[in-house]
C-alpha cells in the first residue's frame, strides 16, 4: 500500500467530477486529496487524485476510471519523475510582539505572508505536502487560526504526456496492450 | 425542417432501429407520449416501472438489439432502478428515457422531481440530463453507442419537459456522437496471443469458462471451433448457459455454487482455465484462496477492469471474445485431452446415481421434474426459458438443457426477484416466433404478476409456469443449512393462482402431479394466448450440490446418500 497519484483529464461537463469521485466511493478506494481545474486544452479539465492502493488496486482503478464516458485520459504517475505541489493558506494568531518571529519561520520555509492584520497574519505556502506539514508543526505553537489546502496538483516532468482535445485523439497506452473502448 | 425536441427524440429512436418501447405515461413525459403516436412504434403498457425495464432487459437479451424503456420523472424514474441495476451488473444494453420537470424548477424540489441521473449514476454505463431540444438527437446516438459498444450496459436519458415541447432545427447527421474519450479497441498485443497459445499447448487439463460475453459477442461459433480443435471440456457460468450447446460432448454443464458437482471438481483440478467473456464472480469461484490452485489462467475480456479484479491471471487478453477466439484457431493445435475427459466422466458417473432423476416416483412433484419435463415437451421447438431467482432458477440451470445461444434469460448479476414476467414479456416482443415460458418461484411470482395484465391487454402470448413450494425457498435453504431451520420469513402464502389468472383472463389451470405435467404444458403450448401453471411441487426441496458462501469450490454438500441408495437404478 503506498499513496498513488492520478491525472485525470476529463471533459468539462456538469456532474463529471462528481462521477469520478462517486467511482473511487463505489469501487472502495479513500480518495486522500482530489484537485481540480481546467487544463491546457479549452473543455477539458483536470484532475489530480492522491489514494492509497496497492499495484493491484492502481491498476482496477485505472481502468474503472477510463470507463467513465467522460474521461479522456488517466494516467498514474507515481513512479514517474514529476512536480508534485501542494498549495496552503494557513491564519496563525500574532500580534506585535510575536509577529516577527510568525514572518521569519515562514521565511525560512519560502512561505509568504499575504495578509497581516493586528492579530493574526495569513501565511501562503507552496511546496511539498511534507514540507506544508513542517511549516504548520512549527506554527502551530503560535495557535493556527484557519487553514485551507488544495491538495496535491502533480505534472509528470520532461516533454510529452498533455492532452488535445478532440475526438480519437488518444491512444491507448501502447505499452499497456489493452484497450480502453467503452 | 423545425421540429420539437419530443419528435425528434422519437425520430432518433426509429433511426436507431427502435421498434417497440415498453413504458408508463405520466405529466413529465406527456409531450413525448403524444408525439409518439405519429411514429411507427409500438408502445406496450406496464403496470410498474420496474417491469418496463426489465421488458426492455428480456427484450435485449432475446434479440441482442437495444432494448427501450420509457417513465415519467419522480417515482417513474424511481422504480426504474431495480431494473437498470439489473441490466448494469449482467452487461444488457438498455436505454431508458424519463421524463423531468421543467429545467427552470430543476432543484426546486417541484412536483414529481427527483435526480434521477445522480440516483441512477452508479447504475448505468452512462446517464444524461437533456434540458434544451438541440440536445436531444446527439444524446440519443450517444446513448445507443454507448449501450451496444464494448461491454453493454444501461444508459439512461433524462429529458426535461421544457426540451421536449421546444423546438429546433433536427440534423440528423449534425448529431453525431461527440465522446473525445472514446477508445477504438487497439489490435491485440501479438506477444500476449503468443505467450496464450503456448499455456493453450501445453495444457494437459484445461477448462473453458464460457460467460455471457459468448453470446454478447456473437462467438459461439468461434468457441466451437476453438475448443474441438483443441479438445478442450467447457464450463458455463449461469448467463454463459446457451453460448456452447448443452448436447455437445464437449459441453460439462454450469459451474459455481449450484453448479454440477464434476463441473466444480474439473475446474479445481485444471491445470489450464481459459476464462472467456467471464468476470470470476464469487458465485462461481467460491474462496479465491482455494480456486482452481493448479491453473495457469487465461482471461479473455472486452473490459479491462475486470483484469485481475477478482483472480490473479497469467495471460490478459483484453479485445473483443470472438476476435481474439478467431485469432487463437489458427495457432491451435488439434489436441487430444481423452485421460482428462475420462477422470471428469468418472465424477460425472458418481453424480448421476445422486440426481433427483434417478429418484422413483414417490408421488410428490419435484421442481426439478417440472423443470426436465419442460425441456422434453419444448426442446424441439424454438423455446426461450425467462427465469426468476432462486431455487427454480438453479433447477432451470441444471434440468433444462440449452442448445441455442440466448435460450435463457435469468438475472445473473444482480439476482433480481419479480425478473421473469416482464423479461418474458419482454424476449416475446423480440422473438414472437418463438414459444416464451416465464419459470417463476411463488416469491418472485407476486413481486410483479401485476404485468400479467400487460400480457393480456397487449396481446402477448407468454407461458407462465409458477413453481410454488410456499417457502421463499432459496432463502430456506439457507437457513436449512445454515441457521438451524429456523425458517424466519420465509414461509410464504399467496393467492389461488388459478384463480389469479383467470381474474385475468388467462387461461390457467393448477399441477400437482408428476403425470399432469406434460399434458398441462401440451395444453399450454397449444394455446394462443397467454398461460398460468400452478405447479404445487414438494416444500422442503433442496437445490444440490451446493457451495456454501466463501468455501472452497470442491467443498460442496452434496446431495445425501440414503438417497442414493432408494434410487431405483
Amino acid at each position: 500500500m503506498k499513496l498513488h497519484i492520478f491525472t485525470v483529464y476529463v471533459e468539462d461537463q456538469p456532474g463529471v467530477l462528481n462521477r469520478v469521485a462517486s467511482l473511487f466511493r463505489r469501487r472502495g478506494f479513500n480518495i486522500q486529496s482530489l484537485s481540480v481545474g481546467h487544463s491546457e486544452t479549452a473543455g477539458v479539465s483536470r484532475m489530480t487524485v492522491v489514494v492509497e492502493t496497492d499495484e493491484g488496486g492502481a491498476a482496477r482503478i485505472k481502468a474503472h476510471v477510463y470507463k467513465l464516458i467522460n474521461v479522456v485520459r488517466v494516467e498514474d504517475i507515481t513512479d514517474r519523475p514529476s512536480v508534485v505541489r501542494d498549495l496552503a493558506l494557513i491564519k496563525v494568531s500574532a500580534n506585535h510582539q510575536n509577529r516577527a518571529a510568525v514572518m521569519q519561520l515562514a521565511s525560512v520555509f519560502h512561505a509568504r505572508v499575504v495578509d497581516v492584520a493586528p492579530e493574526s497574519l495569513v501565511v501562503e505556502m507552496v511546496g511539498s505536502e511534507a514540507k506544508i506539514d513542517g511549516l504548520l508543526e512549527v506554527l502551530q505553537p503560535y495557535g493556527v487560526l484557519e487553514m485551507v489546502r488544495t491538495g496535491r496538483v502533480a505534472m509528470a516532468r520532461g516533454s510529452g504526456a498533455g492532452v488535445a482535445a478532440g475526438r480519437g485523439a488518444f491512444l491507448p497506452d501502447a505499452e499497456e496492450g489493452v484497450s480502453y473502448s467503452v | 425542417m423545425k421540429r420539437t425536441g419530443a419528435q425528434i427524440l422519437w425520430e432518433c429512436l426509429v433511426r436507431e432501429g427502435v421498434t417497440e418501447v415498453f413504458g408508463y405515461p405520466g405529466g413529465a413525459i406527456l409531450p413525448a407520449y403524444d408525439a409518439m403516436l405519429d411514429f411507427p412504434i409500438r408502445h406496450t403498457l406496464v403496470r410498474h416501472e420496474q417491469g418496463a425495464t426489465h421488458m426492455a432487459d428480456g427484450y435485449a437479451r432475446a434479440s441482442g438489439k437495444v432494448g427501450v424503456a420509457i417513465a415519467t420523472s419522480g417515482p417513474g424514474a424511481t422504480n426504474m432502478v431495480t431494473g437498470i441495476a439489473t441490466a448494469m451488473l449482467d452487461s444488457s444494453p438498455i436505454v431508458c428515457i424519463t421524463g423531468q420537470v421543467g429545467s427552470r424548477l430543476i432543484g426546486t424540489d417541484a412536483f414529481q422531481e427527483i435526480d434521477i441521473t445522480g440516483i441512477t449514476l452508479p447504475v448505468t454505463k452512462h446517464n444524461y440530463l437533456v434540458t434544451s431540444a438541440q440536445e436531444v438527437a446527439r444524446t440519443v446516438r450517444e446513448a445507443f453507442m454507448i449501450a451496444k459498444s464494448g461491454r453493454p450496459g444501461p444508459v439512461l436519458i433524462d429529458i426535461t419537459k421544457d426540451a421536449q415541447q421546444a423546438s429546433c432545427e433536427f440534423d440528423w447527421d449534425a448529431a453525431a456522437p461527440v465522446v473525445p474519450g472514446w477508445r477504438e479497441a487497439p489490435p491485440l498485443a501479438p506477444a500476449e496471443l503468443a505467450r496464450a497459445a503456448e499455456l493453450i499447448k501445453h495444457a494437459e487439463r484445461p477448462v473453458i469458462l464460457a460467460g455471457h460475453g459468448v453470446t454478447i459477442s456473437g462467438a459461439e461459433q468461434a468457441l466451437r471451433a476453438f475448443a474441438e480443435r483443441a479438445h478442450i471440456p467447457i464450463a458455463a457460468t449461469l448467463l454463459g448457459i446457451g453460448g456452447f450447446p448443452a448436447s455437445h460432448p464437449l459441453n460439462l454443464g454450469m459451474m459455481g455454487m449450484h453448479g454440477e458437482a464434476w463441473v466444480n471438481l474439473a475446474i479445481q483440478e485444471a491445470d489450464l482455465l481459459i476464462a472467456c467473456g467471464m468476470r470470476f464472480d464469487d458465485r462461481v469461484t467460491g474462496n479465491l484462496k482455494t480456486y482452481a490452485p493448479n491453473a495457469k489462467k487465461i482471461h479473455i475480456e472486452i473490459d479491462p477492469s475486470e483484469i485481475n479484479k477478482n483472480v490473479k491471471v497469467d495471460v490478459a487478453l483484453v479485445a473483443d471474445l470472438r476476435v481474439v477466439l478467431e485469432r487463437l484457431l489458427p495457432v491451435t493445435d488439434a489436441s487430444d485431452h481423452k485421460a482428462w475427459f475420462d477422470r471428469i466422466a468418472a465424477y460425472k458417473g458418481d453424480s448421476a446415481v445422486r440426481d433427483i432423476q434417478s429418484l422413483p416416483d414417490d408421488g410428490h412433484l419435484y421442481a426439478a421434474h417440472v423443470i426436465n419435463d419442460l425441456w422434453r415437451a419444448t426442446r424441439s421447438q424454438d423455446t426461450i426459458v425467462v427465469t426468476d431467482v432462486g431455487q427454480h432458477q438453479m433447477w432451470e440451470a441444471q434440468y433444462y438443457h440449452h442448445d441455442e445461444p440466448r435460450s435463457l434469460i435469468t438475472s445473473g448479476g444482480l439476482g433480481t426477484m419479480g425478473f421473469a414476467v416482464p423479461a418474458a414479456i419482454g424476449a416475446k416482443r423480440a422473438r414472437p416466433e418463438a414459444e416464451v415460458w416465464a419459470v417463476v418461484g411463488d416469491g418472485g411470482f407476486q413481486m410483479t404478476m401485476c404485468e400479467l395484465a400487460t400480457a393480456v391487454q397487449d396481446g402477448i402470448n407468454i407461458k407462465v409456469a409458477i413453481i410454488n413450494n410456499g417457502y421463499l425457498g432459496m432463502v430456506r435453504q439457507w437457513q436449512e443449512f445454515f441457521y438451524e431451520r429456523r425458517y424466519a420469513a420465509t414461509p410464504l402464502s399467496g393467492p389461488d393462482f388459478v384463480k389469479l389468472g383467470e381474474a385475468f383472463g388467462i387461461r390457467s389451470r393448477g399441477v400437482a402431479k408428476r403425470a399432469d405435467v406434460l399434458p398441462a404444458i401440451a395444453d399450454a403450448t397449444a394455446h394462443e394466448g397467454p398461460v398460468v401453471i400452478d405447479f404445487r411441487v414438494e416444500q422442503e426441496d433442496t437445490v444440490y450440490p451446493m457451495v456454501p458462501a466463501g468455501a472452497d469450490l470442491h467443498a460442496m454438500i452434496r446431495r445425501p446418500n440414503p438417497i442414493v441408495e432408494t434410487a431405483a437404478d
